[in-house]
């Protein structure tokens, strides 16, 4: 699950991770009061939405008077930010971080993520703040450090130092830092994030090293334990049948395609998507009813699907092991005839008794067409929409 | 022979009085697997009745902790299907009662939780098969887990796997075209696990009853381009992969935990190109991994071996 800006801050605020002075503003007056609250000659008008790249797209202004600050909010506000991560319909910018200036000495780059490879938490430094931390992987991957974290000890003061200094912190600045950095992993631990990603870190010309950005991800297996993190949610900023497919357990990810797809397990929804575009088609969706693929999530799954206007034909693609193909049929046909389907329908059954599956099917009066395999089917969806 | 899991494994499910584990304790006995008790804190000294297919009642004990019922039964592996909070302290327990195989199904557990059971198993003996994983099958001798037992076959043939269906659409492949497998096994969905593709390679290619093995991968990680590697400087026998996920967009967790592109990194593409750099064929969709194993297994003059008759 991802939050603001403002959000990470404030909960990173609760660790001692030392970040600039600010408020959230949802109006044009409100970034203005926030302004005249923080005291500050210079403040930031930050655009608040859950993608990177805002700076570039506009989306941060320096205002060095209060008129300034309502100018930026009125820019800002309502805005429709396009950037790299936003895809090209971009993002409205609903809220507003407003914050005080503060005088930027130097950027750097700190990370924390849970690495694979080692199954372990990683700290990353780079001395090249400002920029992509995947970009100067790609280009000068010996600019990053990387400190691995022994779990039953947590991230050690002298891992933290050597990062410090690895990236030139400045020496009187360097336990600073460090302090920074063990706050950092405490709060990414103990809120269970799966990214922390402070870019920029900076070194300010009062000696103060803080975090202008942050970027804080949270693990959503783990959210049950985490409910004021849970509150910080902002549904605006999630696709609207995505939200809807998760309030039925169903896994749900839209695409750009016209095909929509049901499928049972995630690899084979992966996969099914594949199928289609090798075929020479465009997939709309991925979406994984999961094991126990019962008629109300199958109903539910179809109106999902047949709600985006793009979807010209549904293929669906169910390997029945534990659950029965009969059983899967008889709900496919109960859910075509609720939701009164007015586009193509592949099926492909594959698994116990997949006959008595096909029958049913076939008998339901429905236009359904059944499929022998997953190539066959997804040549038949092709066909139907193009 | 076979990896992992055999005729003489002894399985105690932990959890055993919940619905899912009942559910497919009950589906492992029609199997014939050894089950042999189970474990449910607070309810040790009673018994669970399962009634199978066949008619028959199998009475199986319960025990409050995974020590008592080793001891008890000779367990040599448990399944776990406690619910996702839980999961991590019943590894935990399992492994220090030091049983030799802990296979975990359940799906959802924090990744943070899953890091300190990677460390405190560092240097223990136990093997660990997920979590969120189907399971492990040796065909006709022992399940564990919730595949579909029947669409296998004993044979020659190992599959290994990221996704769940994706192993059963391999294996029912295979089986319908008479190759059988000797074991398939299911690591797992999650970004950090208990077994990586080389850890179970590295017992298929030990193993004389595998002649070939199907690797099945997905977007995420780098395992895919490791076990290449591996496979490339290792194995003496034929191996072919699937990699699902070419068409997954980027920075979407794609179901499974595991299966995400991040900053660029983990694409299906490189994936696949790193597997045929390390000359493993890769099959072009997933409707075409056993055909595209048959082909190998002829070029290698193995495919009569390899089919069951």
């Amino acid at each position: 699950m991802n939050i603001h800006e403002y959000q990470g801050k404030e909960v990173l605020k609760q660790y001692g991770v030392a970040v600039p002075e600010g408020r959230v503003a949802f109006t044009v007056d409100e970034a203005v009061e926030a302004a005249e609250a923080l005291g500050s000659q210079v403040v930031v008008v930050k655009a608040q939405i859950h993608a990177g790249g805002r700076g570039k797209a506009g989306g941060v202004k320096v205002a060095k008077n209060l008129d300034e600050v309502r100018n930026y909010a009125q820019e800002i506000l309502g805005k429709v930010l396009v950037t790299h991560q936003t895809g090209p319909e971009g993002k409205e910018v609903k809220r507003l971080l407003i914050e005080q200036g503060c005088d930027i000495k130097k950027e750097y780059y700190v990370g924390v993520v849970v690495d694979r490879g080692t199954g372990s938490v990683v700290m990353m430094a780079s001395e090249e703040g400002g920029t992509e931390i995947e970009e100067v992987a790609a280009n000068t991957p010996e600019k990053i450090f990387k400190e691995i974290v022994d779990p039953a000890l947590g991230l050690q003061p002298y891992q933290a130092r050597r990062l410090a200094f690895a990236i030139n912190i400045p020496k009187e600045l360097v336990n600073k830092a460090a302090g920074f950095m063990l706050a950092l992993y405490e709060a990414f631990v103990d809120k269970d994030c799966s990214i922390a990603e402070i870019n920029p870190l900076v070194v300010t010309g009062d000696g103060d090293v803080m975090a202008l950005d942050a970027k804080l991800n949270f693990d959503s297996n783990a959210l049950f334990r985490h409910k004021d993190i849970l509150a910080l949610r902002d549904l605006e900023e999630e696709d609207e049948k995505e939200i809807e497919a998760s309030k039925f357990d169903l896994s749900y990810i839209a695409l750009d395609g016209n095909i929509g797809c049901m499928v049972n397990g995630a690899g084979l929804a992966m996969a099914t998507m594949d199928i289609i575009k090798y075929y020479g088609g465009d997939p709309a969706n991925f979406l994984d009813v999961g094991g126990g693929a019962t008629a109300e999530k199958v109903t539910e799954a179809f109106k999902i699907i047949l709600s985006d206007s793009k979807v010209r034909g549904i293929f669906i693609n169910i390997f029945g092991g534990i659950m029965k193909c009969d059983v899967i049929a008889s709900g496919v046909v109960e859910a075509a005839k609720q939701v009164g389907l007015d586009r193509p329908l592949v099926v492909r059954l594959e698994g116990t008794n997949v006959e008595l599956g096909k029958k049913i099917l076939a008998e339901s009066g429905l236009a359904i067409v059944s499929a022998d395999s997953m190539a066959d089917g997804a040549q038949k969806i092709v066909a139907l929409v193009s | 022979m076979s990896i992992l899991v055999d005729k003489n494994t002894k399985v105690i499910t932990q959890g055993i009085t919940g619905k899912t584990a009942l559910f497919h304790a009950k589906g492992a006995l029609d199997y014939g697997t050894q089950m042999v008790g189970g474990t449910s804190p607070g309810k040790g000294g009673t018994s669970v009745d399962i009634s199978l297919e066949n008619g028959e009642t199998v009475s199986l004990p319960v025990f409050n902790t995974v020590r008592e019922a080793k001891a008890a039964t000779g367990a040599t592996a448990s399944v776990i299907y406690v619910p996702p909070a839980f999961a991590a302290d019943s590894i935990l327990e399992a492994v220090e009662a030091e049983l030799e195989l802990v296979i975990c199904i359940t799906e959802g557990i924090p990744v943070l939780d899953m890091v300190k059971v990677k460390r405190y198993m560092e240097g223990k003996n136990t093997i660990l098969i997920g979590p969120n994983c189907p399971g492990v099958i040796t065909p006709g001798e022992c399940k564990i887990g919730i595949m579909p037992g029947y669409i296998h076959l004993p044979g020659h043939v190992g599959v290994v796997s990221r996704s769940g269906t994706l192993t059963y659409e391999a294996v029912h492949q295979l089986t319908t075209r008479g190759i059988g497998q000797s074991s398939a096994v299911g690591i797992g969905g999650d970004p950090v696990k208990g077994s990586e593709f080389i850890d179970i390679l590295r017992m298929f290619n030990e193993d004389e009853q595998t002649h070939a093995v199907i690797m099945i991968g997905e977007i995420g990680g780098t395992a895919e381009e490791e076990a290449a590697e591996w496979i490339r400087d290792n194995m003496k026998k034929p191996v072919v992969g699937f990699i699902g996920g070419v068409t997954a967009p980027p920075g979407k967790r794609m179901g499974h935990a595991g299966a995400i592109i991040s900053g660029g990194k983990g694409t299906a593409k490189e994936k696949i190109s790193k597997l045929e750099e390390c000359g493993i064929r890769v099959a072009p969709t997933p409707s075409e991994m056993g055909s595209t194993l048959v082909s190998v297994l002829e070029e290698r003059g193995i495919l009569n071996s390899c089919t069951t008759h």
